[in-house]
């Protein structure tokens, strides 16, 4: 009888550890492609299979977040796409992600959507998604100082101003050389959001 | 034996999740049978899943068992959900047909007729800053609409003159109550400007035929403004230039609820007419006192908003009496004005929405002309010489109007919606003239209905109507109107609007017995190509009316005519990077018997062809932006109607003054532009019309024996502006920058 407990007793423990693997494993297998993933088909196909993890899992943030990021990614790099449907879909995900936990990657993820909406015409957009997509990076500061990626953020918007609008190389390089710091010092945890540091690189040195 | 348990429990957890593999697969097309790419398929609650490719096609591979619900969602379909049942090994198939969802980032736009501009439109043609900015229109709103196509240069009289119509054709609306002046105070052959600033509106749509069943009383156009909501920040403005001086301050309360704000404002052109020599000799230099003030409270739902603007004016001057060359006719004008506006806008919920106004105005205007002689001196005239004595005159003029109006709109399935509301006018004129007085009191009640109905993201259809009545007449109306909206391309779409308009006649018209409303048909087809920074936009019109007001031989509705015209509107932001320009090309063919028009014909307000191009560049370098605005307008009709014995009006004289050219001219430099720190915002403005010094003559003037005529010239060749612009709190260079990044 005791053997018997102890047996449906593991078993439970396997099953749940069986579970989390799968999310594990899935994930990380989803975040190899990341990398790799080129065509906006396939990016879009990516962002779809988070989402599924997502909406199977219901309490875990980072697919949301995965597949939100690659909307917004989507949004920077296709030039034919609908912003504006883009950005609908990733602050559906992204709301949806902030119900389990707001955190300071999200709100990196608010910002380039709203960039990505501005983009679309900045002339008379500036007032609306300008406002957003800074007011993003100031609630993520206030979640967290220390998340690289808000720098790189906030670089990359000084980089793209021009210095007559208070913008530019030297305005920006501090912020890539801050990002860059926080990013090495930042701890790795397995399929938590880790990019940013080769980014500010890159970007640091075209403002040397 | 734990060694054996393990594996035991491993075993039972591998038959648990199971081995075996199913493929499901299959296809997705719309209702057309055409492929949709990258549609997201999903076995709920599982990973499984797939993304349709190219062809439509998907297929992946699942471990679930049982019944599974299958999901097929792409954004702009409506989502495909199907149970399956997955057992053995047996591959699945599920083809998918999604039905297209309707959404208003998609659909058509239902625009025939109408320019949507400012900021709050998807659509929109013109910002509150492209009219600040558009070079010689000093941010008139008027000024800066006359840039479009079916307007026409009229710079004698103040007004839109749209499509073969007159001035008093165009109303304007303001949260959907209607404004009785929007115009400062008239003075015989110059134009005035409008009482708004373009920075006090989120959005406008200006319809230059074929508005809304939620607007009437206005035969040719309707221009509908929607006020700003909250202020972004709180601040303090100032301006100052030779000519004028205001100051201001906008509050936001800290929980950005609600907010409150007033300005004063005060112009004096004593110093400007010194430098810049005016026609008229103003023996009474025109000088303004303005106020406003304004409060705005969010509601659970929705907001409440007030806005109040005061002004009081004073002018005189005197000009050339066309019958004799010693003397001189002496206007004086007075005027006070005071405007209300009172809306509330709330989100009932369960699809339902109010937007509810009223509206309160009061203007008083008191003009005087006296003839005079060498030395200034009212000169009295007998009645054998009528013509001059009727020169003499005093006029009294004071209008109280009130208004409520109510609208309620529900939404229907997808983004069908109908709207529906009723409004109440009600006005009295204080009327006195020399010795006679008289009292005209008017209610006007409309019930109106409008419903949007889209067939397809690619098909949409407007239809509506009003019912009308005006007690000072004592008539009904239904004016029926519809809009059918086709989209061609992604980009493109083919518009068609009819519809009838009413409208009572002026007050001063009301002489005749049994006098009805006058009466517009439109018919409109309209073609727009739209993309990021490039419109392309075609119309076509025919404008017919009837029961226009005739004043001779005596008062009735006799009077009739037609419209018909194309126009073209190209505006391109991409060509040139941080160049932005707008050509607008107008072509008009009218004929009207109105007034004492002796028969149909084109009216002294109606140029053939019109042109306009406007272009803008700011550079960031010098942080200056330079505006140019040139209008050319063919010569328009003019005519000396005399009278004859039959009351009767023949044409003693006609002819067509030279065309008209003006091109106008404005920078504004921003030197705190982009720098977010600055506590003190400034733009320095300068500007000036009519900078080529063209003669612009806008008609002539007849004697009574008809034997000298005048040119009527605007009272000084150009206009000069310098100012200087301060705001403290809030970036106002952010418009500036935003325009040009």
């Amino acid at each position: 009888m005791k053997a018997f407990l102890l047996m449906l007793t593991l078993c439970g423990i396997i099953s749940v550890q069986a579970q989390s693997d799968k999310y594990v494993q899935a994930m990380q297998q989803k975040l190899a492609l990341f990398d790799s993933a080129k065509t906006s088909a396939d990016l879009q196909s990516l962002s779809a299979a988070f989402e599924r993890i997502a909406e199977a899992e219901k309490t875990q943030w980072l697919p949301y977040y995965y597949a939100a990021l690659i909307q917004a990614r989507i949004g920077f790099s296709d030039k034919t796409a609908d912003k504006d449907a883009i950005a609908a879909k990733a602050n559906a995900l992204l709301s949806k992600a902030e119900s389990i936990e707001d955190n300071a990657d999200l709100c990196t993820v608010r910002n380039m959507i709203a960039t990505v909406q501005m983009m679309v015409d900045p002339m008379s957009r500036w007032q609306t998604y300008g406002a957003q997509a800074s007011a993003a990076l100031q609630k993520g500061m206030k979640l967290d100082p220390n998340n690289p990626r808000l720098y790189y953020l906030q670089g990359m918007s000084l980089f793209g101003t021009p210095p007559q609008f208070g913008g530019g190389k030297d305005k920006a390089k501090p912020l890539f050389e801050k990002a860059i710091a926080l990013g090495k010092a930042e701890p790795a945890k397995p399929l938590f959001p880790h990019w940013g540091l080769a980014e500010s690189e890159k970007m640091l040195a075209q403002c040397q | 034996m734990r060694k054996q348990l393990a594996l035991l429990c491993l075993a039972l957890g591998v038959v648990c999740s199971g081995w075996t593999q199913v493929t499901i697969g299959g296809s997705v097309k719309d209702k057309k049978g055409r492929p949709i790419p990258l549609a997201s398929v999903t076995l709920k609650n599982s990973y499984d899943g797939a993304t349709t490719d190219s062809m439509g096609r998907y297929s992946f591979q699942t471990t679930e068992t049982g019944a599974q619900l299958l999901v097929i969602s792409i954004m702009g379909y409506k989502p495909f959900e199907q149970t399956i049942i997955i057992q053995g090994t047996a591959a699945i198939s599920v083809n998918a047909s999604l039905a297209e969802q309707i959404d208003e980032l998609r659909a058509v736009v239902v625009s025939a007729g109408s320019f949507p501009a400012g900021d709050a439109k998807r659509a929109n043609i013109m910002s509150s800053l492209d009219m600040a900015t558009t070079g010689g229109a000093n941010a008139d709103i008027t000024a800066a609409l006359k840039t479009l196509p079916g307007t026409q240069q009229i710079n004698d009289q103040e007004g839109l003159f749209v499509r073969g119509g007159t001035g008093y054709e165009t109303k304007q609306f303001i949260d959907g109550t209607l404004v009785n002046n929007p115009y400062f105070s008239s003075v015989p052959d110059i134009s005035q400007r409008g009482r708004f600033s373009p920075f006090l509106f989120k959005g406008m749509v200006f319809s230059t035929g074929g508005y809304s069943a939620l607007y009437g009383q206005a035969l040719s156009a309707a221009l509908v403004m929607e006020s700003i909501d909250m202020p972004e920040r709180s601040e303090v403005d100032a301006s100052l230039s030779p000519i004028f001086a205001s100051i201001g301050t906008q509050q936001l309360a800290k929980n950005k609820k609600s907010s409150w704000g007033v300005n004063y404002n005060y112009t004096n052109l004593t110093a400007y007419f010194n430098i810049v020599k005016q026609k008229p000799d103003y023996f009474k230099t025109p000088v303004f006192h303005g106020g406003d003030a304004n409060f705005r409270i969010k509601t659970k739902n929705g907001i409440i908003k007030y806005y109040t603007t005061f002004s009081k004016s004073d002018l005189g001057l005197r000009r050339e009496d066309i019958d004799s060359s010693y003397l001189k006719d002496a206007f004086g004008l007075s005027n006070y004005n005071w405007y209300n506006n009172l809306s509330w806008r709330e989100n009932l919920g369960n699809g339902w929405k109010m937007q509810a106004g009223t509206g309160f105005s009061i203007n008083k205007d008191d003009i005087s002309q006296h003839v005079q002689d060498q030395a200034n001196a009212d000169k009295q005239f007998s009645n054998a010489v009528f013509w001059m004595r009727d020169k003499n005159f005093m006029l009294h003029n004071k209008q109280i109007a009130a208004q409520a109006r109510l609208v309620l709109e529900k939404r229907l399935s997808g983004i069908n919606n109908i709207r529906f509301g009723s409004e109440y006018w009600y006005s009295r004129n204080n009327i006195s003239y020399n010795d006679s007085s008289y009292v005209l009191p008017d209610h006007y009640k409309a019930l109106f209905a409008e419903s949007n109905i889209y067939i397809t993201n690619d098909l949409a259809l407007t239809v509506g109507g009003r019912l009308e009545h005006n007690s000072s007449i004592d008539k009904m109306a239904v004016a029926p109107r519809a809009t059918f909206a086709y989209k061609t391309s992604k980009d493109a779409q083919v518009s068609l609007a009819y519809g009838i308009f009413f409208q009572k006649p002026e007050n001063s018209q009301l002489r005749g017995n049994d006098m009805r409303y006058t009466k517009a048909s439109h018919y409109i087809l309209n073609y727009t190509k739209m993309t990021r920074l490039r419109l392309f936009r075609a119309e076509a019109y025919y404008k017919k009316y009837e029961h226009l007001v005739k004043t001779a031989p005596e008062y009735s509705n006799n009077g009739d005519g037609y419209a018909k015209g194309v126009e073209v509107l190209w505006r391109d932001r991409q060509s040139i990077k941080g160049f932005d320009y707008w050509v607008s090309y107008s072509y008009l063919d009218t004929k009207r018997d109105y007034l004492n028009f002796p028969e149909r014909m084109t009216p002294n307000f109606a140029a053939d062809h019109t042109v306009s191009l406007v272009t803008k560049r700011f550079f960031t370098s010098i942080k200056t932006g330079f505006n140019f605005t040139y209008s050319f307008a063919t010569g328009r009709p003019y005519y000396n109607l005399q009278q004859q014995t039959n009351q009767k009006y023949r044409i003693a004289d006609a002819g067509t003054t030279k065309d008209f050219h003006n091109l106008g001219f404005s920078m504004n430099y921003v030197p705190n532009a982009g720098n977010p720190k600055a506590r003190t915002n400034m733009v320095l403005l300068a500007s000036v019309t009519n900078v080529l010094g063209a003669q612009q003559v806008s008609g002539y003037n007849y004697s009574y024996s008809g034997l000298v005529k005048s040119p009527i010239l605007p009272p000084a060749k150009r206009f000069f502006l310098i100012g200087i612009f301060l705001s403290w709190g809030v970036d106002r260079t952010d418009d500036i920058i935003n325009n040009n990044l």
